[in-house]
């Protein structure tokens, strides 16, 4: 490897990693002598990081939120674009529901947690439908869009080469519509988060919400700043593992638009 | 030297176009696109269609390739009438980049139409293989659509046709939107695949020189509310070259001819009787 | 005719919630019907309880939104047009963009309770990154041709900023004020319920435990009527400022 591509390797990880790195390092020390209950020494929560999580406590709290995040999320996707499908093709259809949907897409999930849990109680059931309920709307509509916005001209040449109803669904309709599909599931991730969170720190008796505030009640600062950052790096990850498979999915897509701006 | 010949004396008609009419409604009135067309391709034949824009050209093909219900009148199918688009026919739109599905390669896009018809996969893959080397593109055909240039994703939809195995060919001013030099070698795609393969093609172009180039009739349409003006052979060689044909006495006359009846066509004059 | 459908839609919902309770496939006193709703809310609006609560929660959430708007779009400007600050704040920006606000829930509890600074500190955090990231995206829109023509005319950094990139990047803007009023509504909403900061939240909070399902359900459809009403405004805004369809940009996480 020559030099001139070592020294640039070498600067965009020194770009990626040095204001991360420089706020680290401000936290550890700002905090380092710190007295204050709410704001412990960043030494001191790093030390209690691994007595926390790598415990029980990752089977008891950690896997089944990740299982109920993983769960409601995949099927509020289905239930979305089994919907969005279904509304997007049909024109009439569209202009009956879209005030309803406009309307229930309004209603902040959350607020729907104290009426599931009327229905189903505090447990699994309860979180998965709050998280379903959330997430569903920003697939549903994002496909809706997406298959609105079909290409005229390829619908054309389906019907003319006699291309039939499953074909259709699989080569064009969702392939047709993946981009604005995959921006939706990217913000229904992230209310999925949240709402996972949130239903956990209702009425739980487990799950990452839960030791969330069970700390908070408890005034175990230390183990909830770790909770926090907990929360945090499994945001990150997520959002890495979704943008991963996005490229992945949509590489056809990020070429199309790569060609599209070249040209003009 | 104009007469209203009707070529192809011994084969059977391929397509019929019967008194076709269509309007469309437009809230409060009604729109007469084409008020009545009536012709007959023979099977085998490559005849051209041209006429003044806005003669619905477009309208026609599409009713004849059955995306569009005319209004009137009817179109027939190797004796079966056309409700909806039949099984042995391909179209070739004039959108070339909006024909191709993006997200497939350019093998993948041969092959979709193949995959309702009851074929192995085997048989599947000798189709796409022969069209592509058909069309000279068998070395990209990994390749997706946006990656090639236009001409090339022309020759990707004719491919797709190709293999398809269609019985008629309708083409929808395939070439309008590609540069001279390109649509020169296209044309001569078009008629070596249609010398080799035997399909019957139905051509529509605003370019009277393609016209006369491919065609082995072509007929004139008149402006809207549309008919037919003209229905004229071609009595050019049927070995044709870009350099010789076009530079054929006859070849200059035929051309004289089409273009009067086309600026007699947009100025309102309409067929006699 | 569009909207005489929609409105059809609409009905069609009131009358399923309306059958659905009365015919007992659900339990009334859980999910009670459309008409006794409705009668509560009309009770409900004429209690002062019910204004006082309404006026917390757009307090909390115009304030949140105001300092969210300003703050993204100051520093997205100023980060957007230094290509160096962009490489610098790029990775920092995608790890803390994903970071849950939730999760500072139980801090912010701690720390200042169920007063108004908790609520802003949630909503601010969240609504930030979405004005930002549009912001990113307007500045990096700026046509490259404009912004050298300024240049050679010695324009200053503000001037550049006013007439060149200010233009450009004010649509985007737009997006993002979209996208972040409807999450500082979520968010206020959120930190009412769980925490118990005043505001519609935690009047459906205190009904749903007190029993009153009626009334809550009347917090359910305030809170998405105003949901609607914010997701309306905002669009004709960004309609407003854009000639062209802004539903082309859909974007990013709250």
């Amino acid at each position: 490897m020559s030099s001139d591509r070592a020294i640039q390797i070498v600067r965009q990880m020194a770009l990626a990693m040095g204001l991360p790195a420089l706020l680290f390092v401000a936290w550890w020390i700002s905090s380092s002598g710190s007295e204050s209950i709410f704001f412990p020494p960043l030494s001191n929560i790093l030390r209690t990081f691994a007595d926390v999580w790598f415990s029980p406590r990752i089977m008891h709290d950690v896997v089944p939120s990740l299982v109920r995040l993983f769960i409601g999320y995949l099927s509020a996707v289905a239930l979305g674009l089994a919907l969005g499908i279904a509304i997007g093709a049909s024109r009439r259809m569209r202009q009956v529901i879209e005030p309803v949907l406009e309307f229930l897409r309004a209603i902040p999930p959350p607020v729907l947690v104290p009426i599931f849990m009327l229905f189903v109680g505090i447990g699994d059931m309860m979180k998965m439908l709050v998280i379903i309920s959330g997430c569903v709307w920003p697939v549903l509509l994002n496909t809706v869009a997406g298959v609105r916005a079909l290409d005229s001209v390829l619908e054309e040449v389906i019907r003319c080469y006699r291309i039939g109803m499953v074909a259709r669904l699989w080569y064009f309709v969702l392939p047709g519509a993946s981009p604005q599909i995959f921006a939706g599931m990217r913000q229904a991730l992230s209310i999925g988060i949240i709402l996972m969170v949130i239903s956990e720190m209702f009425a739980a008796s487990n799950g990452l919400g839960f030791s969330l505030v069970q700390f908070q009640r408890s005034f175990a600062i230390p183990e909830m700043w770790t909770g926090i950052i907990l929360l945090g790096l499994i945001g990150i990850l997520l959002a890495f593992i979704f943008r991963f498979v996005e490229n992945w999915m949509l590489a056809w897509y990020f070429g199309l638009r790569r060609s599209q701006r070249e040209s003009s | 030297m104009a007469d209203n010949t009707r070529a192809n004396p011994s084969s059977s008609a391929m397509v019929e176009v019967i008194g076709l009419r269509k309007s469309y409604d437009d809230h409060h009135r009604s729109i007469e696109a084409i008020r009545d067309v009536t012709f007959t391709v023979g099977a085998g034949e490559l005849v051209c269609i041209i006429g003044p824009s806005g003669a619905g050209k477009t309208t026609l093909l599409k009713c004849i390739a059955g995306l569009l219900a005319p209004s009137g009148g009817q179109v027939v199918l190797e004796g079966q009438p056309v409700t909806e688009p039949p099984a042995r026919m391909a179209v070739v739109f004039q959108e070339y980049g909006r024909s191709l599905f993006p997200w497939m390669s350019v093998r993948e896009n041969v092959d979709l139409p193949l995959k309702r018809k009851h074929l192995t996969a085997a048989q599947r893959e000798k189709l796409v293989n022969d069209a592509l080397a058909a069309v000279d593109l068998a070395d990209v055909h990994r390749a997706y659509p946006w990656q090639l240039s236009g001409g090339m994703q022309q020759r990707v939809a004719i491919a797709r046709a190709v293999a398809y195995e269609p019985h008629v060919l309708l083409m929808d001013e395939p070439f309008a939107a590609v540069d001279a030099q390109t649509r020169a070698d296209l044309e001569d795609l078009i008629r070596r695949l249609w010398r080799s393969l035997g399909i019957t093609m139905l051509f529509v172009t605003h370019d009277i020189d393609e016209a006369v180039y491919l065609g082995q009739r072509v007929l004139v349409l008149s402006s809207s509310p549309t008919v037919i003006m003209e229905n004229i052979a071609i009595d050019l060689p049927d070995d044709r070259s870009q350099l010789e044909t076009r530079s054929l006495p006859r070849f200059a006359e035929l051309r004289k001819h089409l273009y009067a009846q086309i600026q007699a066509s947009k100025q309102g004059r309409r067929p006699a009787g | 005719m569009t909207w005489v459908r929609g409105i059809g839609g609409l009905i069609g919902l009131a009358i399923v919630l309306e059958a659905v309770p009365r015919s007992g496939a659900v339990s009334p006193l859980y999910f009670p019907p459309f008409s006794t709703i409705m009668v509560a809310l009309a009770e409900e609006v004429e209690r002062a309880s019910f204004w006082s609560a309404l006026g917390k929660t757009l307090e909390s959430w115009a304030l949140g939104l105001a300092i969210a708007v300003c703050a993204g779009a100051v520093i997205g400007i100023a980060i957007g047009s230094s290509a160096l600050l962009r490489e610098t704040t790029r990775s920092t920006i995608e790890f803390l963009r994903p970071i849950p606000s939730v999760a500072l829930i139980p801090l912010v509890t701690l720390l200042f309770g169920t007063t108004l600074k908790s609520n802003l500190i949630l909503v601010v955090y969240a609504s930030f990154w979405q004005v930002l990231i549009q912001v990113l995206y307007g500045v990096q829109d700026v046509d490259p041709l404009a912004r050298e023509t300024a240049r050679s005319y010695r324009l200053s950094r503000w001037e550049q900023i006013r007439y060149v990139i200010w233009p450009t990047t004010l649509p985007y803007l737009m997006t993002g004020v979209r996208l972040a009023a409807a999450v500082a509504l979520i968010l206020t909403i959120t930190a009412e319920l769980v925490i118990g900061t005043p505001g519609l939240g935690k009047e459906l909070f205190l009904a749903q435990t007190s029993g009153a399902y009626e009334i809550m359900y009347v917090y359910v459809v305030v809170t998405g009527i105003i949901g609607v009403i914010v997701n309306v405004l905002a669009r004709a805004l960004e309609r407003a400022v854009m000639p062209w369809h802004s539903s082309l940009r859909t974007e990013a996480m709250p």
